[in-house]
């Protein structure tokens, strides 16, 4: 029967492999499902946190009338907004020196110091702080935020390097050569060639580094001192004693700020191609 | 041609790479380009004509040698401190600034007063014919709209020298030609040396006042465009630029004013004085419209069989084989009263036009 | 470097020089922060491993091996002969199980999710990409977090299971190496994916053309053309699964509770109620150790050439 019609489904495709899309339907499932099933419960009325009883925002209230909550978001915010400024600035910086120029001695260490971070186990890192800097404690007495804040700067560093780098590095060079031929100076062509070119860059590498300095455990958990629970920090210390449904509330409100961030920089760095 | 000198370029060598890698980009090259003149760098793509662009512009430092401009040392001076401008290959036209503001660059950067920028942004808006695109973005206009902002960004400051690197190689052909007569007419407007670099050397031979012909970063033969495509120097200059044809032949008399070369066939012709040595065997370069068919083959300067024959439209090419067993060809035009219906296998008789044949250096 | 060769004018020599002093220039704030909250600090708990350990943490400052020797051995309380650290070894070998497992687990879920969103159409594909990295950049103490609320005793899994009586007491998931597995499979899933679609999105599918007109079967044109054509991304997507893994501190605390240890709770116990600081710092470099060993293998892999097909 010639004039037969196969089922679409029936017909060869050279893409198709048995079972593969049920198992990548069933991972996306998987990726997105806790993180859903915990923000729906999040909304719950009451105060089980596997029967639902209704929409509500009571958590979200009681988490925002909870002081240990404020302060620990206030912290987070504060070391994050910090370290996200000076590890952008630094990273900058940085890359301005590593990219587009002739290979230098001391080019490939300055790369595996820059991206050590990402390579070194974090609990390795946070191991490391904690014995120099409680020994600076002991020594100095002092206690205060800028141990959080140097540490979470330093790991912030490679975050936001990587995407200024990539920026720089595929930022037509003979823009700037043009501008120099139009009798900018070296720094009035880095103000305005440069610069504004690299601003996207910047902005992705700022944000990358603020949501994971927002978001670090280990390394706060190792550095910081009495009193001083950032809003992750925090989360861990009360899962080890009794889950409220508190718990998420804060989870979801610090998932909804990743989301929204990461989304952004996925926005930019659209926009740019 | 009595303008004075507006850029020398004196024994410049640029060497890229070290050691076993270095290689010379421009080997001891030295030309003078007058004012007011559109001045072309012509030749195949690594000949180092970009290299000496970039020199004069100020992106790249010679290795040796000096470029001066009316007579002033530039060499070391960077970009920002020549008053020499470019257009680029792929225009490098800033993408977050306007049109406008694109134009407006150069005089910004030299602290122009706002009024003048803004009149001398206008000015050259109508002289590239962009008014109505002033305030578009520079992503949002045709890549022939985009050539033009590049020109005018380029010629705002009112550069001494005007440098183009093969700003028309972006170009469909039909834009292509719109801006080459656009381009002369800017020359001529403006008053400005134009320096431009190409390796088309029809673009060439059409736009220059005069051409410099470069290979392996050195300059062959400089001169007017009838001169280079007439009298070329080098075998490689007449090979470059358009088809020719090439012979042996012996020297056999050598004056300043003439020579005489003898074919293979035995008959001696006249042309113009040469360096060669006397009793030598030299090259001679013969353009295929050079020559005509002729049935008299004791008239002829060669005979030869004809082996193929290729039908292009306007004109017929006849290869011919010699008895030297060089191969010559002749262009004959199909619209012409010359005779030609030979067919392969024939011998045939080839004489040359006056002044046709033309020694050239190996 | 050749840079000082005589052919060069002064002023490029001059120019060269100074460029590279204006790169230092910019690197180094980067370069003294990261020294003084990243490599600097490895180096002092380097010192740290030879010392003697103190009576209420912290340490003496006397040469020391005891820390190193811990690290796989104890000295008996009583007649004070050395016997292999039975628990030591335990965590050592639970790390790597369950980060094998792990990166295997993520290997058999990744390979067709990445397949499945290399295939789609061009425009879809930021999007299927976009919903992997989304967890990716967002907290893993919160993902790890979700999967505690879904395995807990009363938890969403046990609940359902015994709402729909298919099980009557609920099923102890938690605490064990099991949950630990899962959880890190789910928060390093996405380090799975990413590095594979890199690979298979490079895939030229003409080959696999090639291999159907030759007869080849589904299953052997993925076991003759596909594997081994993105064997560089499988390679690379294990890698960066294994090393977070071995290393993993958050996930196997939470989900693990006090008596699943791995490698990163261990080290963490030194500095906590065990207070033996050398030792921690020893068990530390022996992780990080570990985990450079393994980059420099994977680097070597790639440098003899296991990425050549990524043209």
């Amino acid at each position: 029967m010639s004039s037969s019609i196969v089922s679409p489904k029936k017909l060869f495709s050279i893409y198709k492999l048995p079972g593969f899309t049920f198992i990548a339907i069933t991972c996306f499932v998987m990726l997105y499902a806790p993180i859903m099933i915990l923000v729906g419960y999040s909304f719950n009325e009451g105060s089980s946190l596997a029967l639902w009883e209704g929409l509500s925002l009571r958590w979200y209230y009681s988490a925002w009338q909870n002081e240990a909550v404020k302060d620990a978001t206030l912290l987070s915010l504060i070391i994050a907004l910090q370290a996200s400024l000076y590890s952008t600035v630094l990273a900058t910086m940085a890359a301005l020196g590593t990219t587009r120029t002739r290979a230098y001695r001391g080019q490939t260490a300055i790369y595996a110091m820059i991206n050590q971070p990402l390579m070194v186990p974090e609990i390795v890192t946070a191991v490391a702080l904690l014995i120099v800097f409680a020994t600076i404690k002991q020594a100095t007495g002092y206690q205060g935020l800028s141990f959080l804040v140097i540490a979470h700067t330093a790991f912030c560093v490679p975050f936001a390097y990587l995407p200024i780098r990539a920026r720089l590095e595929d930022m037509d060079r003979s823009l700037e050569i043009a501008a120099a031929d139009l009798y900018a100076t070296p720094w009035r062509c880095f103000r305005r060639v440069t610069l504004p070119l690299l601003l996207p860059g910047i902005l992705a590498g700022a944000m990358l580094a603020f949501v994971i300095s927002l978001d670090d455990v280990v390394i706060t958990e190792f550095v910081k001192s009495a009193g001083q629970d950032t809003l992750p920090t925090f989360m861990l210390g009360q899962i080890r004693r009794v889950i409220t449904p508190e718990m998420n509330a804060i989870a979801s409100a610090l998932l909804a700020v990743s989301v929204l961030m990461v989304s952004l920089i996925f926005l930019i760095n659209r926009k740019k191609t | 041609m009595t303008d004075p000198v507006a850029i020398s370029v004196n024994q410049v060598s640029k060497q890229f790479g070290q050691g076993a890698d270095a290689f010379f980009a421009l080997d001891q090259v030295s030309v003078d380009i007058r004012e007011n003149e559109f001045f072309t760098l012509l030749g195949p793509s690594g000949c180092g004509k970009t290299t000496l662009l970039r020199l004069i512009a100020g992106f790249e430092h010679p290795t040796a040698g000096h470029i001066q401009l009316h007579g002033e040392e530039i060499s070391h001076l960077p970009p920002f401190k020549r008053p020499v401008n470019t257009v680029f290959q792929n225009y490098a036209l800033f993408p977050h600034l306007t049109v406008a503001e694109n134009i407006g660059f150069g005089l910004d950067m030299q602290d122009k007063p706002a009024a003048e920028i803004e009149s001398t942004v206008t000015e050259m808006l109508q002289l590239v014919q962009m008014e109505s695109m002033r305030d578009r973005r520079t992503d949002q206009i045709s890549g022939g709209q985009q050539q033009r902002v590049a020109l005018a960004r380029a010629l705002a400051p009112h550069p001494r020298v005007l440098l183009l690197d093969e700003p028309l190689s972006a170009l469909d052909y039909k834009l292509r030609k719109g801006m080459q007569i656009e381009l002369k007419r800017l020359q001529l407007e403006t008053g400005i040396t134009f320096i431009f670099v190409t390796h088309d050397q029809e673009e060439a031979l059409t736009m220059s006042d005069r051409i410099a012909v470069m290979n392996n970063g050195q300059i062959l033969q400089v001169g007017s465009p009838n001169d280079i495509y007439d009298r070329p120097s080098h075998r490689f200059v007449a090979d470059f630029i358009g088809d020719t044809n090439f012979l042996s032949a012996e020297l056999v008399e050598s004056s300043s004013e003439h020579a005489v070369v003898k074919l293979s066939s035995g008959k001696n012709l006249v042309t113009g004085p040469t360096e060669a040595t006397l009793n030598n065997v030299v090259s001679i370069t013969v353009r295929p419209e050079q020559a005509v068919l002729i049935d008299d083959l004791a008239n002829a300067d060669l005979q030869g069989t004809v082996t193929n024959i290729m039908y292009s439209g306007t004109d017929s090419h006849f290869h011919i084989e010699l008895p030297s067993q060089e191969e010559f060809v002749a262009k004959v035009q199909n619209a012409g009263p010359a005779r030609r219906d030979w067919e392969t296998g024939q011998t045939v008789g080839i004489k040359f036009h006056d002044n046709a044949v033309q020694i050239v250096e190996d | 470097m050749p840079d000082d060769s005589p052919s060069l004018s002064k002023y490029e020599l001059a120019a060269r020089k100074q460029q590279t002093r204006r790169n230092l220039l910019l690197c180094s704030p980067a370069l003294i922060v990261l020294l003084l909250a990243a490599s600097g600090p490895l180096l002092v708990m380097l010192f740290y491993s030879f010392l003697k350990s103190g009576n209420y943490g912290g340490v003496i400052y006397e040469f020391s091996l005891d820390g190193w020797l811990n690290v796989f051995l104890v000295r008996d309380i009583f007649d004070d002969v050395l016997k292999v650290a039975d628990a030591h070894l335990s965590v050592f070998w639970r790390s790597i199980k369950l980060s094998a497992m792990t990166t295997f687990t993520c290997l058999v879920i990744g390979f067709p999710t990445a397949y499945f969103i290399a295939t789609r159409p061009r425009e879809s594909r930021n999007f299927w990409l976009f919903l992997i990295t989304i967890p990716f950049w967002t907290n893993l103490l919160i993902r790890t977090f979700a999967i505690l609320e879904l395995i807990r005793n009363n938890g969403i899994v046990n609940n359902l299971l015994t709402d729909l009586h298919i099980i009557e007491q609920p099923i102890q998931m938690m605490y064990t190496d099991f949950a630990i597995m899962i959880g890190m499979t789910y928060v390093y899933l996405p380090l799975m994916i990413l590095p594979l679609y890199a690979s298979m999105e490079k895939l030229d599918f003409r080959l696999v053309e090639a291999a159907y007109d030759l007869y080849a079967t589904r299953i052997r044109v993925l076991r003759k053309v596909i594997i081994p054509l993105i064997k560089p991304g499988i390679v690379a997507g294990s890698i960066l699964v294994f090393i977070p893994s071995l290393g993993a501190f958050v996930t196997p605390r939470v989900l693990g509770g006090g008596k699943n240890l791995m490698l990163g709770n261990l080290i963490e116990l030194q500095f906590g109620q065990g207070r033996n600081w050398p030792l921690g710092a020893a068990l530390s470099i022996t992780l990080l150790f570990i985990v450079m060993a393994t980059l420099l293998l994977y680097v070597r892999y790639s440098q003899k050439g296991g990425v050549q097909h990524e043209q």
